[in-house]
């Protein structure tokens, strides 16, 4: 059985070595600032006993005053899994892109933004997936009708 | 000879890169799909992948619809494996709301999913032969002699011989007729008989040896960062399979193996496919043996009502991880589904696997990925 990771546990060790990028915190997952995102991907990757060596899987949801990408993360070595999460306004949708940490990033993050328009910042081909250059709006947002 | 000389200078070739573009209605392409290939004379530079001419908006659609209402989308995403793409969304929304699926419930559904990855696995080793040019078409009929057995099972339980619509949210729609048990029973015996047809005629076979040893190779470490799944992950050599790393269901009874690849290459991703095969007849003969009695779905309202929250449920699908992320607003429709799509992932590393490689390998490493472009899309 892939093991949940506690929330709370994690967060307490990306405290330490990112300071202040922990915003909230549950039992199943941790949100960050999205500023830190990078930085707190590369800890999760490369920290001895975490090694979420694998991207599961990349999304977003818009919550009108919001949007939220959201990271599940799991770790093929030790079997466990933890749900990273970042808001960012509507006005700046932008996160930074993890695809320098992940390949696995590079087509969801880009289907995030065809289809919510959040901007990954640092992100090596950033446009749309599946709809045309040209296509006015991003449909799965909720106000997109 | 001076003028010999300075004639075979000028006649030294030089090459120039252009541009290929292969798709998007090529039947190579399994599906509406694009590729812009940078060649320079046969040898690819350049891979990039273009997408979106299948794009249905599913995940938008099913904002619209209740819960109940969605499964018949998730049909329309992996169509040659349709039952385990119902079984992924019904098991997030089990997961969502908290449903206990009874036990006979469980073991239809695991008896379907090992049918369905039987069926799809031989569709692509089937394609994937076709695309390698075996011998046009015959090794494709052989295995679409096997599948028609399963679908005509299929047609049993829920009427349907490509879009099922069978599992719903807390079981499957129906019971299995009383003549399913046997006809079920004589598939299991039969195929491992049928399947060492193929191995007699492809295992040795020349133009399948030369076409996919070495070609195609797809690193251990690049699977893993590249977020590939199902036999694709497994070729390249990692023991990552849903049923056993985080099994679902009742697949934590049954004792099966998860055959890996070597090297990753062409060759192992298609040996990992007929391996499969002989491990989903060793779980369908368990299931069968341990096949209990009892309600096939649990009593549940007309109008499910998850309380406010979100799941990720995922089930090991014959293309490998499919998960759906539903969130809920506690009303009839999903606030927000997401399809965690296994072959889009599979095909990021697409262009490291054929770099280097002449063009009619893009085609047959394309085929070893084993691709539906209605998941890929969505």
């Amino acid at each position: 059985m892939t093991k949940a990771l506690i929330g709370q546990e994690v967060a307490k060790q990306i405290g330490e070595r990112v300071p202040q990028s922990v915003v909230e915190v549950s039992q199943s997952w941790i949100l960050v600032r999205p500023e830190a995102v990078l930085q707190v991907a590369q800890f999760l990757k490369n920290t001895p006993g975490l090694d979420f060596d694998y991207l599961t899987c990349l999304t977003g949801a818009d919550y009108l005053d919001y949007l939220e990408v959201v990271y599940i993360l799991t770790s093929m070595k030790h079997n466990h899994s933890i749900v990273l999460k970042a808001r960012c306004t509507r006005e700046k949708p932008e996160v930074p892109s993890v695809v320098e940490v992940w390949r696995g990033a590079d087509y969801q993050e880009r289907e995030a933004y065809d289809l919510l328009g959040i901007r990954f910042v640092g992100h090596p081909n950033l446009k749309r997936l599946f709809l045309w250059e040209g296509f006015q709006g991003h449909p799965l947002r909720r106000d997109y009708l | 000879m001076e003028s010999m000389s300075s004639l075979s200078t000028d006649m030294e070739l030089k090459t120039e890169p252009f541009v290929l573009n292969m798709g998007p209605q090529h039947p190579s392409t399994h599906g509406v799909f694009r590729m812009r290939v940078l060649l320079d004379g046969e040898v690819v530079v350049d891979l990039e992948p273009i997408f979106g001419y299948l794009h249905r908006g599913i995940e938008k659609l099913a904002e619209t619809r209740t819960y109940t209402q969605v499964i018949p989308l998730t049909d329309r995403l992996l169509y040659l494996s349709s039952m385990a793409c119902n079984h992924a969304y019904v098991r997030s929304v089990e997961k969502l709301a908290g449903i206990h699926v009874p036990e006979r419930g469980e073991y239809i559904r695991v008896i379907m999913d090992e049918l369905m990855r039987i069926s799809s696995h031989l569709m692509a080793v089937g394609f994937f032969l076709n695309d390698l040019g075996c011998s046009v078409y015959t090794p494709l009929l052989y295995m679409y002699r096997e599948r028609e057995k399963i679908l005509d099972m299929f047609e049993m339980v829920c009427g349907q011989r490509l879009t099922y619509n069978y599992m719903r949210v807390g079981g499957v729609s129906g019971d299995v007729p009383e003549e399913f048990m046997p006809v079920l029973k004589r598939f299991v015996a039969e195929m491992p008989h049928f399947i060492a047809e193929y191995e007699q005629l492809l295992a040795e076979n020349e133009i399948l040896l030369a076409r996919t040893k070495g070609v195609g190779v797809l690193p251990r470490e690049l699977a893993i960062n590249a977020s590939a799944s199902g036999p694709v992950l497994r070729a390249s050599g990692v023991k990552w399979d849903i049923r056993k790393a985080d099994p679902y269901s009742v697949y934590d009874r049954f004792d099966f193996e998860v055959p890996i690849g070597q090297v990753g290459d062409n060759y192992d991703r298609y040996r990992v496919r007929i391996m499969e095969m002989h491990q989903s007849l060793r779980i369908l003969e368990q299931a069968m043996r341990q096949f209990p009695a009892g309600e096939a779905c649990a009593k549940l309202p007309q109008l499910l009502r998850p309380a406010v929250g979100e799941a990720y449920g995922r089930v090991e699908t014959p293309q490998g991880e499919m998960g759906f992320y539903v969130v809920s607003d506690n009303s009839i429709a999903p606030y927000r589904m997401h399809i965690r799509p296994p072959a889009l992932l599979n095909l990021t590393a697409l262009k490291d696997m054929v770099v280097g490689w002449k063009v009619a390998d893009v085609i047959a490493t394309f085929g070893s990925i084993d691709i539906a472009m209605g998941e890929v899309d969505r």
